[in-house]
Order: structure tokens, then sequence, then C-alpha cells
């Protein structure tokens, strides 16, 4: 990643990479803190959609030992501008 | 000669409908292009050609309901002229071939002289349609010869027989080219034909652009369920697309539930289930699996659920007693291992589509068509491939966190193999208690096709495979 992103854009990011999985509105509005496998009754297919997405849209290589650290969109965002 | 013919998404379907074609007779087809979509009571398929070739005749028209295996097309070798209709078929030709013939310029005013084929040799022939576009015509006492036709070589088509038919209505409309289920579509919907932008062959109205349209028209104006049309099930209402897909019918959840209702009841009123369960270590495969997904993209990512279908389709070689169908008192062995794959929907429910040829598959392509299936079945858009008859079944509920799942035999298959989540479990290892990466994988079998010491030489050989991953 060149740059360092914000929170806010790393949260859009984040919501942007969830997208199909819920609808717009409620994805918007998913808390911080929510458990995304969880609430979005996500599958192990669904997760390396995500994961895909996200490694896409900030070009970084996600490994399957950072998933631990991508439980709820705060995590990730964290993940996400600490990386 | 070859056929399309009426997918069925399993043995409790029995009726699908013709939705929209996306390809003309003579049309020159690849394998895998998409012919026509068809709607079901569970979902929508694209029905792939099978062979590269030539479209012969569209036996069925667009909005028509027929059961599960009736033909809806002919295809011919590539290069073939298009069959000559036999003799007794009144008033119809062989067409010639669409790149010698000029096609009569688009004239929906006047009714345009119709071209005659070279080997013309009587009147009523002059007229360029098949025997179904005939057959319309006298219902709707149409005399072809009055009707323009806008396919190559002048051949009549069902949009220019609607178009006559509008015309003869003396009806105000302006002559829109659409789909006839696209027609049926706007007028169930109150839509104006006119009023829509087509993306079809020269601009013609097609289903997604009236569905589009009504979604569009949906913000502005509270919708209203649109009548329902005779002949047609009533899953295949006219839903918004989701952002960035194509506009799918809805199915109604109640149908949907009915059809699992029934087929998961006649499993187990007609089939003596036994069942099996074993522990398999799954440390070996957890580890291939960490290293392998370490040194390839991001999109290049297997997962384990992929290497339990491979190794399910693998050991099925070695144990065939469990691969083929119970039919009439008897087993009949498949000579391919097609497996299906139950997928839960978002929405509640389950689709079973199937990864044919799944024990030649590579493990990269395994996951691939797993990911094709899974996508498509929540999509509600499958591909007639995807509703091969399967040979096995496998459901795995790993992802959702239970130990093990039994599964219900789908008939007239003999078996299912379930599996459930990979844990961390204490264990003897070496004489020691350890703790290991574990799963639970159960085979659900037919008593009737098969014994226990059959099934248990199955789940060894599932058990075996998973501990050489390289090799799966």
């Amino acid at each position: 990643m060149a740059t360092s992103l914000s929170h806010q854009v790393a949260d859009g990011l984040v919501r942007g990479a969830l997208h199909g999985f819920d609808t717009p509105d409620r994805l918007a509005a998913l808390p911080g803190d929510a458990p995304l496998r969880d609430t979005l009754a996500l599958d192990s297919l669904d997760f390396l959609t995500f994961v895909e997405r996200l490694s896409a849209a900030v070009d970084l290589r996600i490994e399957e030992s950072d998933y631990s650290r991508l439980t709820t969109i705060a995590s990730c965002v964290e993940f996400l501008t600490t990386a | 000669m070859p056929e399309f013919r009426m997918p069925s998404l399993g043995a409790d379907m029995t009726e699908g409908t013709l939705l929209e074609w996306r390809v003309h007779e003579g049309d020159a087809v690849h394998k895998g292009d998409v012919v026509a979509e068809v709607d079901t009571t569970k979902a929508a398929i694209e029905v792939e050609c099978f062979e590269d070739g030539v479209i012969g005749e569209l036996l069925v028209p667009e909005g028509t309901t027929v059961p599960v295996g009736t033909p809806l097309a002919t295809i011919e070798p590539p290069g073939a002229e298009p069959a000559r209709r036999a003799a007794a078929t009144p008033a119809s030709v062989s067409p010639a071939s669409a790149s010698t013939v000029p096609v009569a310029p688009e004239s929906p005013t006047a009714p345009a002289v119709p071209v005659a084929p070279h080997d013309q040799d009587g009147r009523e022939s002059a007229f360029r349609a098949t025997p179904l576009i005939h057959r319309i015509a006298a219902e709707a006492g149409i005399d072809l010869a009055s009707v323009h036709g806008s396919a190559p070589g002048g051949r009549i088509v069902r949009a220019d027989l609607d178009r006559a038919i509008l015309e003869r209505r003396g009806g105000n409309r302006a002559v829109v080219r659409a789909s006839g289920y696209a027609r049926r579509l706007a007028d169930t919907a109150g839509v104006e034909l006119a009023d829509i932008v087509g993306s079809g062959p020269e601009g013609a109205v097609r289903a997604a652009d009236v569905r589009a349209a009504v979604s569009g028209t949906e913000a502005a104006a509270p919708a209203t369920d649109p009548a329902p049309v005779s002949n047609r099930p009533s899953s295949a209402a006219i839903s918004a697309p989701e952002p960035g897909q194509h506009a799918a019918p809805q199915h109604d959840p109640a149908e949907v539930r009915k059809l699992i209702a029934a087929a998961m009841t006649r499993s187990k009123r007609t089939i003596p289930h036994y069942y099996l369960s074993s522990t398999i270590d799954m440390m070996a495969a957890r580890n291939w699996l960490a290293e392998h997904n370490r040194q390839v993209p991001v999109t290049d990512r297997i997962l384990p659920a992929a290497l339990l279908l491979a190794a399910v389709a693998r050991a099925v070689r070695t144990v065939p007693e469990l691969n083929g169908h119970w039919i009439d008192d008897e087993f009949h062995p498949a000579s391919h291992v097609h497996l299906g794959v139950v997928v839960s929907m978002r929405s509640g429910g389950i689709i079973v589509p199937t990864i044919p040829d799944a024990d030649r598959l590579a493990l990269p392509e395994l996951m691939t068509a797993l990911r094709g299936v899974a996508e498509r079945a929540r999509a509600v858009r499958l591909r007639s491939s995807d509703a091969t008859p399967a040979t096995i079944t496998v459901t795995n509920l790993g992802d959702l966190g239970v130990d093990s799942v039994f599964g219900v035999i789908a008939a007239p298959q003999v078996a299912i193999v379930g599996f459930g989540a990979v844990t961390e479990r204490p264990c003897a290892v070496d004489g020691l208690l350890g703790v290991r990466p574990q799963l639970t994988a159960t085979l659900s079998a037919d008593h009737r096709a098969t014994d226990g010491a059959i099934g248990a030489r199955f789940l060894h050989a599932v058990d075996t495979l998973l501990q050489t991953p390289e090799e799966l």
C-alpha cells in the first residue's frame, strides 16, 4: 500500500467489500463491533470473496494468518490502517 | 439430431418456463454459449450449448411452460445447413444460408414482399417460417403473406407475428420489437413497451429491460403485485435486479419449501437409510493447504471444502457401489462422478447444484467449480450444467460450527456424505493425550443398494485420501 489509509476511507472499503452479503442499507448501518461471520452468516466461500475484494481494494496481500484480525468492521479498519 | 431439453433441478421438479431465447434459428453457436434462459420453481437456469453447431429449430416459444425433458431446440453440426423440414409439414422450406440471402429492409409500416428462396417451387412456401410460427399465425388468423419477415432471408419470426397482431388490432401503439415474454411481462406490469429502451438485437425489448423499467418505476409509484399470468408458475414474478446483476425472477419461498418438503418426505418414506460416522485427522490437510495458500495469489486460494469434495469424488471411484441410482428395484452404477453440493440460500432453503465429472478435476479446478455453483445458486441463476443429475451428494455444515451432519439421501441417489467443522480435539497421539485438528465425516446410505461394510470402506477411503492432500 502506497500511503496509509484514513479510518473513514478504510471503513468505506470494508463495507464496500461486503456488498451483496446484505442490503446496502443494512451494511451501512452495521455496527463496527458486530462479528461479521455471524451477523452476515458468511461461510468460508463468502469470507474468501470478502478477503479477495479487500486485498484488491488496498493492493495488499492478506494472509490466512491475518484472518483472526478481520472479525469485525472495526478490527478490519484497524488492520488496514496499521498494515 | 441433438436437442436442448428443459433441465430439471431435482427429481421433484416437473416443469419449467422458457423465459427468453438468446439465439435465433441458423445462428452458429459454440460450446458453453448460453442459448436460452428458463425459469423453474427454485431458480432461473441458463441453458448452455453442449457442443459447437448451428441452431436448427426453436421448438418452444418464449413464455411457455413445458414439462422437464421437453426438447426446446435442435442443434446441428457446425457448417450444416439448417435441416430441411419434412415435406408433410405445410408451407415450410429450407432456409438458405443467412450469409447468401440479403436481409429484407426493416419496413414496419408497409407489408414487405417476402424474399423467395432459390429453390422455391410453391407459392405457399414463399413465407419462410417454422411450423410453430405457422401454427400461431393460423390461431391468430394472420395471413403470413402480409407479414414482413425481419430475420435473415426474410424469415418470419415471433416478433414479426406479434407486430402483425398488434397492427391488426388497429391499436395506436407504436411498433416495438420485443420478445414474446417481454410483451407479456410489460402487459402484466402495465408498462408501455414503447417507453422502454431495448437492449436486444436491433433495439428489441427483452424481458430484462422490462424488469429494469419496472424496478425504475417502482421508486416513483408504490409497486402493485402483477396479476398472475396463466400457464406460468407463480414464481416468475418481476423482481428488481440486484445492483450489477442481471434481473432474475423471484422464487416464492413457500413454493421452494414445498419442493424441499416433498423431496425429503419421499426420501424418508422410500429409502431405508443406514448411518456411519468416522473421525478424520486433518493435520496433514490443514498444513498442506496453509502452505499452498501462502504460495498462490489470494484469488487462487483453496478452501478445506474443496479438498473434502475432491476426497469424496476420488473415494467413490474406489467404492463405486455408492455412486449411482436406485431405479426399479435395482442399483444402476454411474459411469461418471457428478457431485451434488448442498448450498444454503441466504433467504432460507437449499439448492443442490452439481459439479459434473468432479473426479477428473484438479484441485484448483474443483475449487473454481465449487465457487461457481455456490455463487450461481445463491443468485438463483444456474447454468444447465449445474442441473446435471448428480450421482452422489455432499453436505458440508462445517462453516456453521456443527460437529457432524447426517444427510437425507436425494432419491434416486443411494448416498449422501456429510462433513462437520474442523476443530481442535483432544485425542490419543503416540500413546499420549494430544490435541489435533479433526472433523467428523458421515455417510447416509441406502440399505437396499449397499450394506454397512461398503459404507465403512468408503469413509476409510476418504480418510486415507485426506492424509495425502498433495495427491488430490
